[in-house]
Formats: structure tokens, C-alpha cells, sequence
């Protein structure tokens, strides 16, 4: 079994499509979804976790893109500006994951870990200087 | 026992020995007091965090015809002009024209006086819209015109209280969120909240105000600027612990600097969502190691600084004086304090590591010849109360 976070783009065409469903019940996939907005131009986007056999991920995805949705690191969905961040900590009682936190205690950096960050947004609007930046935030 | 005018001369053949306030520790526990004291002339100590009574005079020099401006924005944030013809007053906490503000609360506070004066050091352009009623000598009733840093003839940051010695930390012990200028507070003291460099903080490290004075040369976000006045609000009559270390806000400094010669990198506008806006200072201080005295007062450490606990819900906003308990910077910084029996989450607002820069960067100018130290000419005062202000009927 493996897991892998996507980001969905979906446009005009693709937005009413049932992908989320067809992975489940085509692909035995197990989906951990995070975060979806549709905007009013009917762009759309979908942050997710999917589980499953190697290969059966690998048919997903392929499924996915014949569907004409864009498929993205998950990552590219929220931004974290290191030449922003000013190492505050302001942001690390909000984060539930702990995907911003302090390695060195003696340098009190801040460092942002991309594969656990869920997208929660608690970071944004808890950073004063606005170093982070997500698509999904309104 | 050295004196101001040997370390100059010192840094001027640039032999001067410097520690920052976070090596110093460790060095003296080595060396010793008194060996510490021969050898190291210098201890830099340094802060990075919101300051709010921070801001700049500008002056703009003459248009043609000229103007006395007696009402004028900047980027749309309102600027103080009640005073001569085309000088303005940025101040670091004035909200953009027209912001919502708390009206959809919590507010987000985009936009404001830190952002233009760290717009304006960042060497970007700004817009200025400024009224005047005409006057014979300055006809001008309108100007509308773009300008940056290069424009102005003097920009000079003028910041009333920066530094505080110490400070609250902040917990919300009612059953709703709060936001705060200490950032969002969760209910039930879900997160914990504080704002110092601790043992690199500035008065932490000189907590008699022994060296640090009027007169005293400081590295301000990069200029080399001084301590103009007490800070406001500075009190000296206060709580002390372990080397008479304040275990309350205690002592402030007013410090001024040139922009011109400043780095955006240190002077950031702060957007606190259901605060407001504020500006982001940082500053280094030098501490002459003149005797074994005042270097033991710059071995402090984190864990023997302490601060008080306070609950932002309702004692700080009515004033009770209630202190729920009292933690180290040291436990502050581990990410979690246990407070009445609860263990907390802990997050600061000013940067330690933001200080630690700062504390290397004087380190390295002392080292090579280009910050010099100045004996204050005057001492903060000591025993001060603050007043409060009662509401007459
Ligand atoms: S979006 Fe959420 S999970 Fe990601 S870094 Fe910010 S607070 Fe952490
Ligand atoms: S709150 Fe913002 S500036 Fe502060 S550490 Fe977090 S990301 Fe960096």
C-alpha cells in the first residue's frame, strides 16, 4: 500500500466530473480529502490523499488525466516564503501537524515541512509578515 | 576595569574581543569571571518583534508652487502632518484609509504604517496625496506624486518604546478564542504566548541600565543610530529575580536611526489579524564589559529569566493585576509549558532567531571597525513607577 497527495485542477469542462467516486469504486482506492473549492469562473480544485496498490494508484491517476483534470505535486497548493518568514513561531501553536516547526532549539529557525502540511490554512492567518500563501485561501 | 575610550581604540585597530550574549554564557562558565572580564570587551545583545510605538519623520523637500501640507496619506495610510510645511509623521500602527477593520471580526489588517516604513526602506515606490487650505507663501491646495527614499531629504525613524526588558506572556482562559497583539489565543489556554529574545535581549542583559543609557550607540535594522530618551512606560521599580533580572515589563528605550541607512529586512510591517497593524523592529545593543560586574550581569540565561502569566480574556483588558503564574524563556522555548497543572503549547511573536542574526551582525561590525560605542550621558532612571490614568466623573 502507498499514499500519495494530490492536487486536482479542475477546469469548465472537468468540474462536474465524479473523479473522487470513480477512484473509490474503479481503482479500490481509499481517499483522505482535504480540502476542494470551486470558484465562481468554475475552476476547481481538490487536495487529497489516495491509498492503494502501487499500480492501482497509477491507473487513478492516468484515469484522472483522461478526464482532463491537472494533476500537481500537492505541495504547490501552499506556498511558504522562507525569505518572508522572519522565524517568529507565531504559526506553530496553529499548525496541527507540525509541518512548521523548530529543528535546532539553539537557532529557533523556523523550517517548513512540505509532506506533512494538510492544507489547514491555521498558518495564514497566523503569520503577521504573510509568508504563507495558499490557493485555497479566500 | 576597562573604560569606553581603551575599547574604542580598541575596535578602531580592530581587536576587540566580542561575544554575542548567547556565547558569553557558556565562555564565562568556561573561563571564569575574571579571566571573562580581561579578555572580552564587548557582549552584543540584540531583539526582533513587534514594536508598536514606532515610527518616522519625513521631510519632502519643496514642489512648485509650494504647499503646507495639512492633511496627507501615504499608500492611503493617513501620515501626522501638524507640524512644519512638508514634514509627515508615519506612525507604525495607523490603518490604511478605509480598512474594514474589526467590523468583520477578526479583521485582517492587510496594510498600514510598518508596511509603508518598510516599503519606503526597501527602496520602493510609494504614493503621496496631501491636502492644504492654501496660504499666501504656500498656495498649493492639492498634490498628488510618487516618491521614494531617494526623494526625501531626511527620513529619520523616531520610535517612542522599543526594547522592553521583559514581557508578558499571554494565555486566553475563557471558553472563546481571542486575537491579540500577542497573536490568536485558543480557548481554555490552548496556546501560549510570548515576546523576548530572553537571554539576548538588549536590557535582560544590563538589567541596572549600567551601560545602557542616553547617549547609548545601538544598531537600528542596520543604521547606526542611538537612544534618544527613556522609553514610555519605562519603569524601573519593578519585580526582580536572579541578578536582579525584572520578572515584568520593566524598563523601555526610545531609539532613533537613519532610514537611509537601514535594511528592510529588519524593519517588517505586521498585519495581526483582529489586532491591527504594527512594525517589526530590529535592534542590537552593545554591552562595554567595563568591570566583572557588568559582565556577570550579561551571563544570564534563558532559564533564569522569568516572565509572568497572564490571561489576556480578562485580567490584562480590566486590569486586575492577576499574575496566573510565572514561567522561564527557557521552558518558553521548548514548545510546551505546564501552567496549573496543564500542559500548553508555547509560540513567541518576536524572533529569537531574528536576534541571533542581529547579535552576530553588530558582533562582526564591532570586530571589524565600524561600530564604535558611546558612554551614555545620562542614566534611565531607576525606582520609577508606572502611573495608570483614572477616569474622572
Ligand atoms: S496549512 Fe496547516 S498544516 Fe500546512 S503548514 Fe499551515 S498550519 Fe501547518
Ligand atoms: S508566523 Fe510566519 S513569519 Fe512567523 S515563523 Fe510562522 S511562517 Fe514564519
Amino acid at each position: 500500500m502507498k499514499t500519495r497527495k494530490l492536487l486536482l485542477t479542475f477546469n469548465k469542462n472537468s468540474v462536474e466530473k465524479p473523479i473522487v467516486y470513480h477512484l473509490v469504486k474503479d481503482f479500490d482506492l481509499i481517499i483522505n480529502l482535504y480540502r476542494a473549492r470551486i470558484t465562481a469562473e468554475e475552476q476547481g480544485s481538490m487536495i487529497l490523499d489516495v491509498t492503494g496498490s502501487e499500480k492501482n494508484i497509477a491507473d487513478g491517476i492516468a484515469f484522472i488525466e483522461k478526464e482532463g483534470v491537472s494533476i500537481d505535486d500537492a505541495q504547490k497548493s501552499f506556498r511558504w516564503d522562507e525569505q518572508i518568514c522572519t522565524s517568529c513561531g507565531n504559526c506553530l501553536t496553529h499548525c496541527p501537524v507540525d509541518a512548521l516547526h523548530i529543528e535546532n532549539k539553539k537557532t529557533m529557525k523556523v523550517v517548513f515541512e512540505p509532506d506533512l502540511c494538510i492544507d489547514c490554512l491555521g498558518c495564514i492567518d497566523n503569520c503577521p509578515y504573510g509568508a504563507c500563501q495558499s490557493i485555497f485561501q479566500e | 576595569m576597562k573604560t569606553y575610550d581603551e575599547i574604542n581604540e580598541k575596535i578602531a585597530s580592530k581587536k576587540a574581543v566580542v561575544l554575542t550574549a548567547a556565547e558569553i554564557i557558556d565562555y564565562v562558565d568556561k573561563k571564569g569571571v575574571e579571566k571573562a572580564a580581561q579578555e572580552v570587551d564587548v557582549v552584543t545583545t540584540a531583539t526582533f518583534g513587534p514594536m508598536c510605538s514606532s515610527g518616522c519623520f519625513i521631510n519632502f523637500g519643496h514642489s512648485n508652487p509650494k504647499i503646507r501640507i495639512t492633511e496627507a496619506w501615504i499608500d492611503d495610510v493617513l501620515a501626522y502632518s501638524g507640524i512644519a510645511a512638508v514634514d509627515l509623521f508615519i506612525g507604525a500602527t495607523q490603518l490604511r484609509h478605509n480598512d474594514p477593520a474589526n467590523l468583520d471580526y477578526p479583521g485582517e489588517f492587510r496594510f498600514g504604517g510598518g508596511h509603508v516604513i518598510e516599503k519606503l526602506i526597501a527602496g520602493e515606490e510609494l504614493q503621496l496625496f496631501a491636502l492644504s487650505y492654501g496660504t499666501d507663501e504656500y498656495p498649493r491646495r492639492e498634490i498628488r506624486t510618487t516618491f521614494t527614499i531617494n526623494d526625501l531629504n531626511q527620513a529619520i525613524m523616531v520610535n517612542p518604546r522599543n526594547c522592553y526588558q521583559n514581557y508578558n506572556v499571554a494565555v486566553n482562559a475563557s471558553n472563546k478564542p481571542i486575537y491579540t497583539y500577542m497573536g490568536k489565543l485558543k480557548p481554555n489556554m490552548g496556546n501560549i504566548s510570548y515576546s523576548s529574545a530572553g537571554q539576548l535581549s538588549p536590557l535582560l542583559n544590563d538589567p541596572f541600565y549600567k551601560t545602557i543609557g542616553i547617549g547609548t550607540s545601538v544598531w537600528l535594522a542596520g543604521a547606526h543610530g542611538h537612544v534618544y530618551a527613556e522609553g514610555t512606560q519605562h519603569t524601573s521599580d519593578v519585580v526582580r529575580g536572579i541578578n536582579g533580572v525584572p520578572e515584568e515589563g520593566a524598563g523601555t528605550l526610545a531609539l532613533t536611526g537613519d532610514m537611509k541607512e537601514m535594511d528592510a529586512e529588519f524593519i517588517r510591517g505586521v498585519s495581526l489579524k483582529g489586532y491591527g497593524v504594527s512594525m517589526a523592529v530590529g535592534v542590537g545593543i552593545p554591552i562595554p564589559i567595563l568591570n566583572e560586574e557588568i559582565l556577570k550581569f550579561t551571563t544570564i540565561a534563558d532559564r533564569d529569566i522569568k516572565a509572568p502569566v497572564i490571561d489576556y480574556s480578562y485580567d490584562y483588558p480590566n486590569k486586575t493585576g492577576k499574575t496566573l503564574a510565572t514561567v522561564t524563556y527557557e521552558e518558553l522555548k521548548s514548545g510546551t509549558v505546564n501552567i496549573l497543572g496543564k500542559e500548553i503549547e508555547s509560540s513567541s511573536m518576536s524572533s529569537y532567531e531574528k536576534a541571533l542574526t542581529i547579535a552576530g551582525i553588530l558582533k562582526a561590525e564591532i570586530e571589524d571597525g565600524k561600530f564604535y560605542l558611546a558612554k551614555p550621558f545620562k542614566k534611565l532612571p531607576e525606582n520609577q513607577k508606572m502611573k495608570s490614568l483614572s477616569v474622572k466623573d
